[in-house]
């Protein structure tokens, strides 16, 4: 990064980070806004894709960790800001890059990272109220045991007691000191309600109109599992939208700092559920970086299929799905699942699930092909599928209710997707065209030909139509991996249960069928992951959910939040 | 006329009658009724629920077993087949959905997390299973389960309707049947039980 000259740029302020496994720049506090301004502005890295947290405990510091991309390609930048554990406050980069959002909101929420300067800095996974910052490293929850697996009283002794026992509760709860329930007042959602915006407008006539709050979820179809909207209304549109989110928290990324490395694998299938062999490429690349073990031809191969077979079945489930949205309840989704039931299969032959396939290694996969699988991909990807997208193609696409639903409506501007860090699918649909496969590329995608799908109407029909071209290249790149697949080795070295991963910091990303999946881990050379988290591409996709519908109706968010395609397993991880 | 009469009408049909005339009993119509047209609650919670659209699906088609009519309102539906993890922010509103539910309802718990917490049991926001806030009749392991376990658990689920009468169930006993409580998101979550027990504790400290 030699055209990077940050320390004359900044002769204060900004140092590289020199410890060892690190990489990137460590910025003052104070000197983060105008650092960030000039990255965007002068140094072309327009998008900030990831937002996190690491909780030095040791050194007494909390470090606020950003990677950053230029949409025209190559390769990232990471920065970081430290602060002291115990007053934590980090100005925010809201107004430099509004993809921010979120993700200083979850940092605040589970690290305890205040950034001055938000404008809506709630809670987001958990609730207002909620007792202490989960994810850092002094926390602990009601089912502790030990700091890390595997537990003690578990190997090698191989004693089990139920968790349950040990809480006095008799149930997964803790409550802090002389808390007493009855005294105490539940903060409720006024906080969510309050950062709704106000309650009345008045128009140039001077008439006074109420608005009203529209509650969508979390018990609700369309929401594609437990998420919640909650609305303002000006008569029927939509002056203001939030999502809420954290229905499915599941503790993923705590969990996972528990957990040995290997042991996070089939955690990570539980992600993004529907397209579990994404997930586990990402984890593996993230690891592998640290582990620097080279992986072999065939392996290599075998993971470029799944991961392409992975992302033919997402985004024809993710079709059907949005058709039910738009009220053709079920039929579409009845010929998508029936293709995505013939993926599965293929699935299942290789890694023994449909859905939790926990396929990848660190080095290689698990499996080799199950005698047979090779002759049904073949099937499915030369003859099968090809005749099938063309017909939902033809069946779908030029449908006159789909088409009056969905052209020119829930626009998002290139700028926008940019600007609020939408990734995948939602942004090539706005013009951009990034594809981490073509724009960084990892594993063996710089061999196979293929174009990157982009679409420029930046509307609700291109963001469903781009699914299509996408399943339309994934079928070129299965073409030509297939006719290469080499024979030999599928895993570098032995297959081991615990790896010891050298001490410093690993981004891996790919492009998942949702968009960019980041893993970023940090280790401290120890068996388990000193930090672990996931850049989401359905949580941070949602940060322009909200501006896209003002001005919409009802109805219409509905085929806005379709046409994202979120998962909840990994909005809410 | 006692239900154990019911059960057994001990009338013959007259022959030429046969073909036209059968006597059953009340349960065994009743339940006969119920139990092939369980709509289930459209109310999927993880990836359990992915498998659960799977198996609505044309390959596994539980539409066989009088099961198709998914209703998103729980006014409507006869089952909530919990197909997922239940996370504490998720806890009152699925005891509330239940609540809402007019009897007869029944309770599936689909897969590890909701029979027990699964993979995800020790995170500080997951209840240990829905069985922690609901009564469950059917528990259906795996981690998800197949489409084929889903089936399965809900055959046990009509084996289960085929066995109870009308003289027993719980919703047609005198009174009024008392709602589940709410739980309530406090610094953690509170079970209404639990309160003299936390006031307690708090005390001490
Ligand atoms: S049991 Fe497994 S598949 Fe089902 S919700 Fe839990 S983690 Fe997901």
């Amino acid at each position: 990064m030699s055209d990077l000259d940050f320390t004359t740029r900044f002769p204060t302020g900004v140092v590289a980070d020199e410890r060892k496994g690190y990489e990137g720049y460590i910025v003052d506090a104070d000197k983060l806004v105008e650092f960030a301004t000039a990255l965007r502005d002068e140094f072309g890295f327009d998008y900030l894709s990831s937002v996190t947290g690491v909780d030095y405990i040791n050194e007494g510091k909390l470090e606020v960790v950003y990677h950053a991309y230029k949409t025209t390609g190559g390769a990232g930048l990471v920065f970081k800001t430290q602060v002291d554990r115990e007053a934590a406050e980090v100005p925010s980069l809201y107004n430099i890059y509004p993809g921010a959002d979120f993700q200083e909101r979850e940092a605040w929420d589970l690290m305890g990272i205040k950034f001055t300067g938000h404008p809506d800095l709630r809670r987001i996974l958990l609730w207002e109220g909620f007792e202490g910052h989960p994810l850092r490293k002094d926390w602990k929850e009601p089912y502790f045991e030990e700091d890390v697996k595997p537990f003690k009283s578990r190997w090698p002794e191989g004693d089990f007691h139920r968790a349950e026992d040990k809480n006095p509760y008799g149930a997964n709860v803790q409550y802090p000191d002389k808390f007493d329930p009855e005294k105490w007042q539940p903060e409720g959602e006024d906080a969510l309600y309050g950062s709704l915006a106000k309650y009345q407008t008045t128009d140039e006539s001077g008439l006074v109109t109420d608005h009203i709050t529209v509650n969508l979820g979390p018990q609700h179809p369309s929401t594609h599992g437990v998420f919640r909207i909650a609305a303002k209304l000006n008569g029927e549109t939509i002056v203001n939208l939030k999502p809420v989110m954290g229905y499915l928290h599941r503790n993923h990324e705590k969990i996972g700092e528990r957990n040995t490395y290997l042991q996070n694998m089939p955690f990570t299938d539980r992600l993004d559920y529907l397209s579990s062999m994404s997930n586990n490429f990402g984890y593996a690349l993230a690891v592998e970086k640290l582990l620097k073990v080279e992986v072999p031809e065939r392996a290599e191969y075998l993971r470029v299929i799944m991961a392409e077979l992975t992302r033919i079945q997402n985004h024809l489930f993710a079709i059907g799905m949005f058709l039910n949205d738009l009220g053709a309840f079920f039929t579409p989704s009845l010929y998508a699942i029936e293709e995505r039931e013939l993926i599965l299969d293929i699935f299942e032959m290789v890694s023994g699930s449909r859905m939790m396939c926990n396929y990848f290694r660190f080095g290689g996969v698990v499996r080799d092909l199950p005698e047979g699988a090779l002759e049904k991909i073949k099937g499915l990807v030369l003859d099968r599928l090809p005749r099938k997208v063309d017909e939902m193609d033809r069946f779908l696409s030029e449908n006159e209710i789909l088409r009056s639903r969905t052209v020119g409506q829930g626009y998002l501007s290139a700028e926008d997707a940019i600007k609020y860090s939408a990734a995948g699918p939602m942004l090539r649909a706005s013009g951009i065209p990034y594809d981490i496969r073509r724009a960084d590329p990892y594993s063996i995608y710089d061999r196979f030909d293929f174009d990157v799908a982009v679409r420029y109407n930046g509307d609700i029909y291109d963001r469903y139509y781009i699914r299509l071209d996408e399943v339309r290249q994934s079928l070129r790149i299965l073409e030509q991996a297939i006719k290469d697949i080499p024979e030999g080795e599928i895993l570098s070295g032995k297959p081991q249960y615990t790896v010891r991963v050298p001490a410093g910091e690993s981004y891996g990303r790919v492009e998942g069928p949702k968009g960019e999946l980041g893993f970023y881990i940090v280790s401290d050379g120890k068996a388990n992951p000193y930090r672990y988290h996931v850049r989401a591409p359905s949580f941070i996709n949602l940060t322009a959910f909200g501006p896209m519908c003002v001005g919409l109706k009802v109805a219409d968010v509905v085929a806005v939040l379709g046409s994202i395609d979120i998962v909840l397993g990994e909005t809410d991880r | 006329m006692e239900n154990n009469e019911l059960n057994s009408p001990g009338y013959e049909i007259p022959d030429d009658m046969k073909s036209v005339v059968s006597i059953t009993t009340l349960d065994k119509i009743y339940n006969w009724g119920r139990r092939s047209s369980v709509w289930p609650m459209m109310f999927g919670l993880a990836c359990c629920a992915i498998e659960m659209i799977a198996t609505a699906a044309s390959r596994y088609d539980f539409s066989r077993f009088g099961m198709e009519v998914m209703r998103p309102s729980p006014r409507q539906s006869d089952l909530m087949l919990v197909s997922g993890t239940v996370t504490k922010k998720m806890a009152p509103t699925i005891v509330r959905l239940y609540n809402q539910m007019p009897e007869p309802k029944y309770v599936v718990a689909m897969g590890a997390c909701a029979s027990g917490g699964g993979p995800f049991k020790e995170g500080y926001n997951v209840v240990s299973g829905v069985d922690k806030l609901i009564p469950v009749d059917v528990y259906i392991p795996g981690c998800p389960p197949t489409p084929q376990a889903l089936i399965n658990g809900l055959i046990k689920l009509q084996e289960l309707i085929d066995t109870q009468s009308l003289k027993t169930v719980r919703w047609y006993q005198k009174g009024e049947l008392a709602a589940v409580p709410v739980p309530v998101l406090g610094p953690d979550l509170i079970y209404p039980k639990d309160i003299p027990a936390i006031q307690e504790a708090g005390k001490e400290a």
